[in-house]
């Protein structure tokens, strides 16, 4: 059996474990590849009957517009919780990056919604706190995780008993890599947001990255200039930044991220960058 | 795809062997190579654990060479965190044990060796490692092996592979070492590329367990994880544990068979009352509903087994409650010895007899894994508390 057959039913059986045992899941999706191809594993998973939950995106409202676009087209549906609304009310401060804010708003939104499980397109392979996680992740009432007492996850039994108030964090394609996501997303015909694909934009480098040029982040006297990039991965405008590439079919990309020496998130992802243990110590206090 | 489970004590250098299995194979990113001198702190993924310069957890890493995709499964060497040892392992296709060529076995080897034949993991290699420090001496590396020869065999572990190793110096590791002419096997990686991927589950018996019932359009799909054997339209089932007869009457992907372990829908000849928690088989080789079990359990819980305790019991799809009858012995790990208990208590192991409030309906865990394994829940902290193999 290849791989991604292998893969790909791993994942079917998570999600269906979740549904099955489970009050008020909800997929969390970011209208990145990794929540694309979550979307359609579940949409799978329950044919030919419907989703039966519901799909949110923690909206940060510094997307890319063509993620926005895209999420509007394929789900048109979604949920949408905002980190704008949550300043707006005061649950928190603006800052000029808005990624740790979606933690506020997450966890707000399962609380006022009462979801028991939330389902993420994490990667085991995508940062070392990540790799230590299990698939289901337990998040105590204030959604914090504790790596230090992880329940023991045994065989494919998974014990996703909480109490009210708590939910645990699900994530079916813990084991697939970067490279395995992008060929299943060719193997099944996917589509994705533009931006994956190479195509002119105005940017500006900053700090060894470069950035799209965007009404959320100051120019701050760096020039800016246009250059053919894509996208590796899809998170804010304001901490993602763009690989330069000429690869705007998907066999090319894959070609070249097959071919990389610098991991996804070591590449694009800013918000990685703040310290050694950024990501767990975002996930302690309830983020992804 | 195959899954390899490290486990070692705390000194033998497992997350050296990771860090240089992933640096010689060239699978390390850039960047990951730039954070860290040390190797071992490569898959030390929690601040406490680079902290503390051990494996607390198990870490997950993924890496492929043009022949296979691996998944390692670097578990905990420390005795206190065995019940991540235990998750990490039993998933594995291959375990690979690490023993320093200067001390020979510990009590940590003795037990993780234990884990690995106690969970069934298919393959198990030993990895003699240090040898830089006693010389590449092929009579040392003679009298580690011996050693553990003898204890897996009273394991019951056979077809126990050996390679001498230098994880530090990536001797044996990728490359084969000119250091130790006397060896004529397999390096580390040779080995892992060629070992036969443990698919066996298409050839066992058909289990489907019902995960969850899907209707659409008046129909009813039985959706689950083939987790043995496959099925094809037409083939008579049983309904377990009721015992109703049917026949397969369609795949929800529009195919005309599945084979194990897909994750499958389908639609059943009869209307019938099938739910989440029934296991489908075919009456040749349908296993038995009992209501009592014979296991050995591996107890994760920060308190201990006790008889007459209750707890939930989970067997594929099925929870039913259970009460702890009897402990039939402890078994010693370092001497495997049985002896008698009259609790047990967390990472210990030992045979015991639930009694079950709902049938159940097991294979024996030696014959098919996936319908053999069972958890035990504590109802009151929600926590998994035993790992449980049908006897």
């Amino acid at each position: 059996m290849h791989h991604l057959d292998q893969l790909e039913a791993e994942a079917i059986h998570v999600i269906r474990e979740v549904a099955a045992e489970l009050e008020k899941p909800v997929l969390l999706f970011s209208g990145g590849k990794d929540s694309i191809v979550l979307l359609h594993l579940a949409r799978k998973a329950f044919r030919p009957g419907e989703l039966p939950f519901p799909v949110m995106h923690v909206d940060t409202g510094h997307n890319f517009p063509e993620v926005i676009e895209f999420r509007d087209r394929h789900v048109p549906d979604v949920l949408v919780a905002s980190v704008q609304e949550s300043i707006d009310r005061g649950r928190v401060q603006d800052a000029p990056s808005r990624n740790q804010l979606q933690t506020t708003t997450l966890l707000d939104a399962i609380e006022e919604h009462g979801f028991d499980a939330a389902f993420g397109g994490a990667r085991r392979d995508e940062e070392r706190a990540r790799a230590k996680e299990r698939v289901f992740s337990f998040r105590d009432d204030f959604g914090q995780w504790d790596p230090r007492r992880q329940r023991p996850e045994l065989w494919d039994l998974y014990n996703g008993r909480v109490r009210p108030g708590e939910h645990v964090r699900v994530f079916p394609i813990s084991n697939w890599t970067e490279l395995d996501v992008w060929e299943y997303v060719r193997a099944e015909r996917l589509e994705l947001p533009s931006i994956y694909f190479a195509h002119e934009r105005e940017v500006f480098e900053r700090d060894g990255m470069v950035y799209a040029v965007s009404p959320f982040l100051d120019l701050n006297g760096d020039t800016s200039f246009t250059a053919s990039v894509r996208y590796r991965t899809v998170g804010d405008m304001t901490c993602t930044g763009a690989v330069r590439s000429q690869a705007n079919e998907l066999d090319d990309v894959i070609a070249e991220i097959a071919a990389t020496r610098i991991t996804e998130r070591g590449e694009t992802r800013a918000d990685d960058r703040v310290s050694e243990a950024a990501m767990e110590d975002r996930k302690r206090v309830g983020y992804f | 795809m195959l899954r390899v489970a490290t486990a070692g004590s705390v000194d033998d250098g497992k997350s050296t062997l990771i860090g240089r299995l992933l640096h010689d194979s060239k699978s390390l990113m850039a960047d990951e190579l730039g954070t860290a001198a040390d190797l071992a702190r490569l898959t030390d993924g929690l601040r406490a654990e680079r902290e503390q310069g051990i494996t607390i957890d198990v870490a997950y890493r993924h890496f492929a060479t043009p022949n296979r995709r691996f998944v390692l499964h670097d578990c905990p060497g420390h005795a206190q965190y065995t019940r991540n040892m235990a998750t990490g392992a039993s998933t594995a296709d291959l375990a690979l044990v690490l023993v320093d060529a200067r001390r020979g076995m510990t009590e940590q080897s003795r037990r993780h060796l234990a884990i690995a034949a106690l969970l069934a993991v298919p393959s198990v290699t030993v990895l003699v490692n240090k040898m830089d420090l006693v010389d590449y001496a092929e009579e040392r590396f003679d009298v580690v092996a011996r050693e553990v020869l003898d204890w897996s065999a009273r394991l019951g572990l056979h077809g126990v592979g050996f390679i001498p190793v230098s994880a530090l110096h990536g001797d044996n590791v990728v490359e084969r070492s000119t250091a130790m002419p006397w060896y004529g096997g397999q390096s580390l990686l040779e080995h892992l590329e060629s070992v036969p991927a443990a698919n066996g589950a298409a050839d066992g018996p058909a289990r489907l367990p019902v995960q969850y019932v899907i209707r659409a359009d008046g129909t009813r799909w039985y959706a689950g994880r083939l987790a043995s054997g496959t099925l094809e339209i037409g083939d008579e089932l049983l309904v377990l544990p009721a015992g109703t007869r049917t026949r397969v009457r369609a795949f929800e992907d529009g195919g005309d068979r599945a084979v194990a372990p897909r994750s499958i829908a389908v639609a059943l000849a009869d209307e019938l009352d099938v739910g989440r928690g029934d296991l489908l088989a075919r009456p040749a080789e349908a296993p038995e509903p009992v209501r009592a079990l014979e296991a050995t359990v591996c107890w994760l819980g920060d308190e201990p087994a006790r008889p007459g305790a209750r707890y939930l019991v989970k067997h594929t799809t099925r929870s039913v409650p259970a009460r702890l009858d009897a402990i039939e012995h402890r078994l010693d790990v370092t001497t495997l010895a049985d002896e008698p208990a009259d609790r047990l208590e967390l990472n210990e192991i030992g045979r015991v007899r639930l009694r079950l409030g709902s049938p159940l309906v097991p294979d024996p865990y030696e014959q098919v894994r996936s319908t053999g394994a069972f958890i035990v829940v504590d109802e009151a902290t929600n926590e998994t508390v035993g790992a449980g193999m049908v006897a």
